[in-house]
């Protein structure tokens, strides 16, 4: 009977010691579920879903507070990559969240009507805004995310929305299910 | 030598196709035209774009540098005829895109007169160690001209592998492009010589040159201009294309198979391209830089199909007007051959480095678009594939853009040779779907990396702002503190000097009290009047301080 009891007691410390050390060796900081959702966002911090920036949109998701189609930016591919992740099903785009942009923008300042006021800086979400208070202000174009949040604070309205440009060795092959394909007429048959 | 004593191994797949070289190897090379206006690229290889070294109305010679080369994967732009930089803008190129890019625009003056290199050429190179080969053939701007154009110095770094084998790819197996053949046929010595400083710069063991069988006269000339070296191993491989892609060769060659998605370097193989050994002889023995290479104009749209050296940067216009192309007939522009090349759409797009065909249809040769049919799954995809991958399964992957199964099945092995769609009864565009996939998948690494960084740049603001916060408030705090501290005259050395100043001030006051003068002999009338005077001046003292 006591060497039962003295058996369980030992296997009982022995596993609640090991689980002790597993809960502090393999402590997980953040919730992973956030983090995989967060990493499928597009960054682009926009806040068209209506929280402050995509992780907090991520936090929201995981917690089961809102519907993954709420992310225009992301369009249709972060909602199935969402639905895939999350086993939920998928949804058309929320259209109160905005609308998929055709193609792909970036902004830029005219530098001839800038003042120098700050506000465009402020509302960057990634910093990619150049200038001080007087001095005239610029777009980092590799860090701009299209998010377009510098264009309502602007009081001279000289921020612009161009489309991202695209060098010939970041240009796509068309798809040919949306193309005739051209034949090979030369070809012997 | 020891030609036909040699084993080739027989590459897997491919197609035995109609070849239709022989209608443009019956003239000799043409001597190079010189154009009105020379449009040179800045990226005409494969890596960053070169940066400009010259400005808008400069004088340049033959041969004179135009733009450095960007880094280490990138490649130095010459002049390739005298004249004026009239523009540095984007114009019309030959690249599947159709898209624009930056190129030097030169008017020609005719003369074509050739700048004094600072450098000599050398007969006897063996003096040179292999990093200085290396240097005079990146200063010349050379890069893999048969087609991909990576800067040919990288690929002459062993960088710590051993070299074995260098291997001479003289295969030239795609329809209609004779350029190599012609090449060899007119410049044998010149690329054998080329071979040996490659072989140099490599510390290649020995060379191999590979070249098909049906190229019996620039085999011959190969043969003569070896002698009886026998370091140098000619083998004939088999007309099937695609003999002459890289891995294909090598396999012929020697039954070794480079690693997927590895570079041949590392089973100790290096494969360079006939015409880029010719431009590395004419680099080292001549000092002289790229500034032309042979192009094939070919196909039923040209009236006398030929070879010609082209002066990089000619457009395509004044080749197809040389060539007396009626631009009326004209149905189709091609760059490159019928299965790899790409439709060109602009004929202002010049010839660059990696140009090694214009192939031109006549319009009565076009035929209609074939509207693909459904995969049969029959299999022949799978039969002519010579990298073994399984098209049909590519494709459906492709299509349905599920890109993570495209890449289980080793999309990016594809060699984009075409065989499968010519054998595809269903006429589907396999590589056209290939190619979606790949860029595709391209595209969302780089979105990838965009958005991670922008998450790095949204967290490492977020971080900034509430710094920001807490140093405000702890300055605010500090100013709080210090107001409700009582104030310590001693230690504030401001307020010690305002005192001891007030305190002189007050000492002053009371010592120098103004002593009026003329005040002797006073006439009693003129006292009272002194001392009424005062009794007023006291007077108006004291109400002021009462009010």
């Amino acid at each position: 009977m006591l060497a039962a009891i003295i058996t369980l007691l030992t296997i009982a410390v022995i596993f609640g010691l090991i689980l002790g050390f597993a809960a502090i060796r393999f402590k997980v900081d953040s919730d992973p579920v956030v983090d995989k959702i967060d990493a499928l966002l597009p960054q682009t911090q926009c806040g068209q879903c209506t929280f402050p920036g995509c992780r907090p949109y991520a936090e929201a998701i995981a917690n089961g507070e809102v519907e993954i189609n709420q992310c225009p930016p992301g369009g249709d591919a972060t909602i199935v990559a969402l639905a895939d992740l999350l086993g939920r099903d998928i949804l058309p785009l929320n259209p109160e969240n905005g609308e998929v942009k055709e193609e792909k923008t970036v902004v830029i300042i005219d530098e001839e009507i800038c003042i120098g006021c700050t506000l465009c800086i402020q509302a960057c979400p990634v910093d990619a805004i150049l200038g001080a208070a007087k001095q005239m202000h610029t777009v980092i174009i590799d860090n701009c995310t299209g998010c377009d949040l510098c264009i309502p604070p602007c009081p001279v309205d000289c921020i612009y929305i161009v489309p991202e440009k695209t060098s010939a060795n970041q240009w796509q092959w068309p798809n040919p299910n949306e193309v005739v394909p051209a034949t090979k007429a030369e070809q012997p048959s | 030598m020891t030609t036909s004593l040699h084993q080739v191994y027989d590459f897997r797949g491919g197609l035995y196709l109609d070849e239709h070289k022989s209608i443009s190897t019956s003239t000799p090379i043409e001597a190079a035209l010189i154009p009105s206006i020379l449009v040179l690229p800045l990226s005409q290889h494969i890596g960053a774009a070169a940066k400009p070294c010259v400005a808008v109305g400069d004088s340049v010679l033959k041969g004179q540098l135009i733009a450095t080369a960007d880094g280490r994967v990138s490649a130095p732009v010459h002049a390739s005829s005298s004249g004026e930089v009239i523009a540095i803008e984007k114009r019309h190129v030959p690249h599947p895109s159709q898209l624009k890019a930056e190129c030097i625009i030169i008017k020609t003056d005719g003369r074509d007169t050739v700048i004094e290199q600072e450098q000599t050429g050398l007969s006897n190179y063996h003096s040179l160690r292999s990093d200085e080969l290396r240097q005079r053939i990146h200063d010349a701007g050379i890069v893999g001209l048969g087609g991909a154009g990576f800067p040919s110095h990288i690929k002459l770094k062993p960088g710590g592998h051993h070299v074995e084998t260098l291997i001479l790819n003289a295969a030239e197996c795609e329809p209609y492009i004779t350029c190599d053949d012609m090449l060899m046929r007119e410049h044998a010595p010149a690329i054998i010589n080329g071979l040996r400083i490659m072989q140099q710069a490599l510390h290649a063991k020995h060379c191999m040159i590979g070249i098909e069988d049906n190229k019996i006269e620039a085999f011959t000339a190969l043969q003569e201009a070896i002698g009886n070296d026998t370091d140098i191993d000619i083998v004939r491989v088999p007309t099937r294309y695609p003999a002459g892609g890289e891995r294909q060769l090598i396999y012929s060659l020697t039954g070794k198979e480079a690693p997927s998605q590895g570079r041949p370097l590392e089973i100790g193989i290096v494969c360079h391209n006939v015409g880029t050994a010719l431009a590395v002889n004419d680099a080292i023995t001549k000092a002289e830089p790229l500034v032309s290479r042979v192009v094939t104009l070919t196909g039923s749209g040209i009236p006398q199909p030929r070879n010609i050296h082209v002066l990089l940067g000619t457009p395509v216009d004044d080749l197809l007007k040389h060539c007396h192309a009626d631009s009326d007939d004209i149905g189709r522009i091609m760059i490159g051959g019928p299965m790899m090349g790409f439709v060109l759409d602009s004929t202002t797009a010049p010839v660059t480095k990696t140009t090694n065909c214009v192939l031109v249809t006549h319009k009565r040769d076009i035929q209609k678009p074939e509207t693909s049919l459904p995969c049969i799954r029959c299999g022949d995809c799978a039969d002519v594939c010579p990298v073994n991958l399984l098209p049909q399964q590519l494709y459906w992957y492709a299509r349905s853009q599920e890109f993570d199964h495209v890449q289980d099945y080793n999309l990016f092995d594809c060699i984009e040779c075409g065989c499968c769609d010519v054998v595809c009864p269903s006429r589907i565009p396999l590589v056209q779907y290939f190619r979606f996939a790949k860029t595709t998948i391209w595209q969302q690494e780089r979105d990838k990396e965009k958005s991670d960084k922008a998450r790095e740049r949204h967290e490492l603001r977020l971080e900034r702002l509430e710094r920001e916060k807490r140093e405000k408030r702890e300055r605010h705090n500090r100013k709080k503190a210090a107001l409700k501290k009582e104030p310590d005259q001693k230690d504030d050395p401001k307020k010690a000097a305002i005192l001891a100043a007030m305190k002189r001030v007050k000492e002053k006051k009371s010592t120098e009290s103004v002593t009026p003068g003329n005040t002797d002999d006073l006439s009693s009338e003129q006292q009272s009047k002194i001392d009424a005077a005062d009794a007023r001046r006291a007077k108006n003292k004291k109400d002021k301080n009462g009010a």
